[in-house]
């Protein structure tokens, strides 16, 4: 379980990246709802965090890509896999995320860099 | 539906996520399912995406369409109630509801028919054969310093070809970006060795069966292995004429993509929509566009304008260009300032805002994904 900040410190509509490897963000919906998933979206390169939060989803800030914050599902491409999802807690007004044991779905570019492979 | 691409393919999801249980046939005049079209002068001309990855239908995902592939709609006409499609092959396509989503068809320069060499790059067949001949090598002409033209420019540069590209105007990407940023983001070009030639009018091309070079109409000649020709895209309508579909610089339709034929509505390239937030119709060719505006269209299909229309977001595109993320968001024409906000743009990490009276536009930026999107969120919640 790591945290990751004050449910005060993230305002509804806003997302805040954890910088671990690979990184998480959480976002805050404007119904007051707390999920987390992998920050870096499925299709290219980008983060999930700088994307465009409406309701229960995101799209990410460069090619449009839609994900369900619940589930992790695509909902609108050029993204095809999902991605992965997180469980969070919030206890005494602190976000904590606890990671998944489920391997990511990566960008081709991320996880060939991951594994050490050239970018 | 005609047309089996991002428009179709969504208007086609839409569809299905709106309740519409009934019978659902897509007609692409290309033999391929629908695929993404953005990689086609990046990542699948570089031969670093497959063909596989430009797929756009997850493998499980079942639309429940009948498919006719490689079917081109030759014409619409109305039959009562029915609207009827007639195609090339002299099938006939009864239907209660038709969305026209036949994108657009790369310009050419005339009189390049047959001569080698010589390619457009529109589709999945042009993309393979421009990348079979960039991957031989030599010196690429590209003809059009627009979006096309700048990233099958920079594609070929990593590639190691030597490149030149020919601008007709002053300066390349003056339309979407403004004289002042398409100076800044064309420059690119000759910061990485790519020549560019601008207000450089070409004459035509030389070569028996093989192109040689470009000839200018200054008298210059430009030598070339390989010529691309990216001066552009007009929309598949031609087909319409007759059918009493209103056709004004493609398709004209209201806010909602509704055309001026009951049962018939509008998305994608071929679409001119009203905007209303411009005050003006506006045919816009991006692929957010052609990804977002299926569902108010089937909104309006399904129920034929009871439908209140949303006022759509401002278009937004992107543009990758020697490893530079470029974003725009909104209308630079009619813009009467533009000033930087962020950043540099010697050091191709910046934000340029548009404003007219005042009031933002437009935004551009270089590599600043995460202040792009607040400026584009703020656009957006611009009144119009």
């Amino acid at each position: 379980m790591i945290p990751a900040c004050l449910l005060v410190d993230l305002p509804r509509g806003e997302a805040y990246r954890l910088d671990i490897d690979p990184p998480v963000s959480v976002f805050h919906t404007d119904d007051g709802e707390v999920f987390a998933i992998d920050d870096t979206c499925t299709h290219q390169d980008a983060s999930l965090a700088d994307g465009w939060l409406e309701g229960c989803e995101v799209e990410c800030p460069l090619h449009a890509s839609k994900f369900d914050l619940r589930t992790g599902a695509v909902d609108a491409p050029p993204a095809k896999r999902p991605v992965r999802t997180h469980e969070v807690l919030v206890q005494d007004g602190m976000i904590y995320v606890v990671p998944s044991t489920d391997a990511p779905n990566l960008p081709p570019c991320v996880a060939s860099r991951l594994a050490g492979g050239p970018a | 539906m005609v047309g089996a691409s991002l428009a179709g393919l969504s208007a086609a999801r839409s569809l299905r996520k709106q309740g519409y249980d009934g019978r659902l046939v897509v007609i692409g005049d290309e033999p391929h399912r629908p695929y993404d079209r953005p990689p086609l002068s990046k990542e699948f001309l570089a031969g670093t995406l497959g063909e596989a990855d430009l797929a756009l239908e997850s493998d499980d995902e079942d639309l429940r369409a009948e498919w006719l592939l490689g079917a081109r709609a030759v014409a619409l006409q109305v039959d009562g109630a029915e609207r009827v499609l007639l195609l090339d092959d002299g099938r006939e396509v009864r239907a209660d509801g038709v969305v026209l989503a036949t994108g657009a068809v790369a310009r050419n320069l005339p009189g390049t028919d047959g001569l080698a060499g010589v390619h457009t790059l529109r589709t999945l067949d042009d993309a393979r054969a421009l990348r079979d001949e960039l991957a031989l090598g030599g010196r690429l002409v590209v003809i059009g310093g627009g979006f096309i033209g700048a990233e099958v420019a920079s594609t070929a540069y990593a590639l190691g070809l030597d490149v030149t590209v020919i601008e007709a105007a002053p300066t390349p990407l003056a339309g979407p970006l403004g004289e002042t940023m398409g100076g800044i983001v064309s420059a690119l070009h000759e910061a990485h060795g790519v020549r560019l030639l601008c207000g450089a009018g070409v004459k035509g091309l030389s070569g028996e069966d093989r192109v040689d070079a470009v000839l200018l109409e200054d008298g210059r000649t430009v030598p070339a292995d390989i010529v691309v020709v990216g001066v552009g895209a007009r929309p598949c309508v031609d087909w319409l004429e007759g059918s009493g579909v209103e056709l004004d610089n493609g398709v004209k339709c209201g806010a909602d993509g509704r055309t001026s034929v009951a049962g018939v509505v509008a998305v994608g390239d071929c679409a001119n929509w009203y905007d209303p937030r411009a005050g003006s119709h506006r045919r816009v060719e991006h692929w957010t566009g052609a990804r977002e505006r299926p569902d108010a269209a089937v909104a309006a299909l399904l129920s034929w304008g009871a439908a209140e229309p949303g006022v759509p977001r401002p278009p937004y595109f992107w543009s990758d260009q020697y490893g530079v993320k470029i974003q725009f968001a909104g209308h630079a024409a009619g813009a009467d300032s533009v000033t930087v906000e962020e950043g540099a743009p010697g050091d191709r990490s910046f934000l340029a805002v548009y404003r007219c009276g005042g009031q933002p536009v437009a935004v551009l930026a270089m590599d600043q994904p995460r202040l792009f999107m607040r400026w584009r969120k703020q656009l957006a919640a611009t009144p119009s």
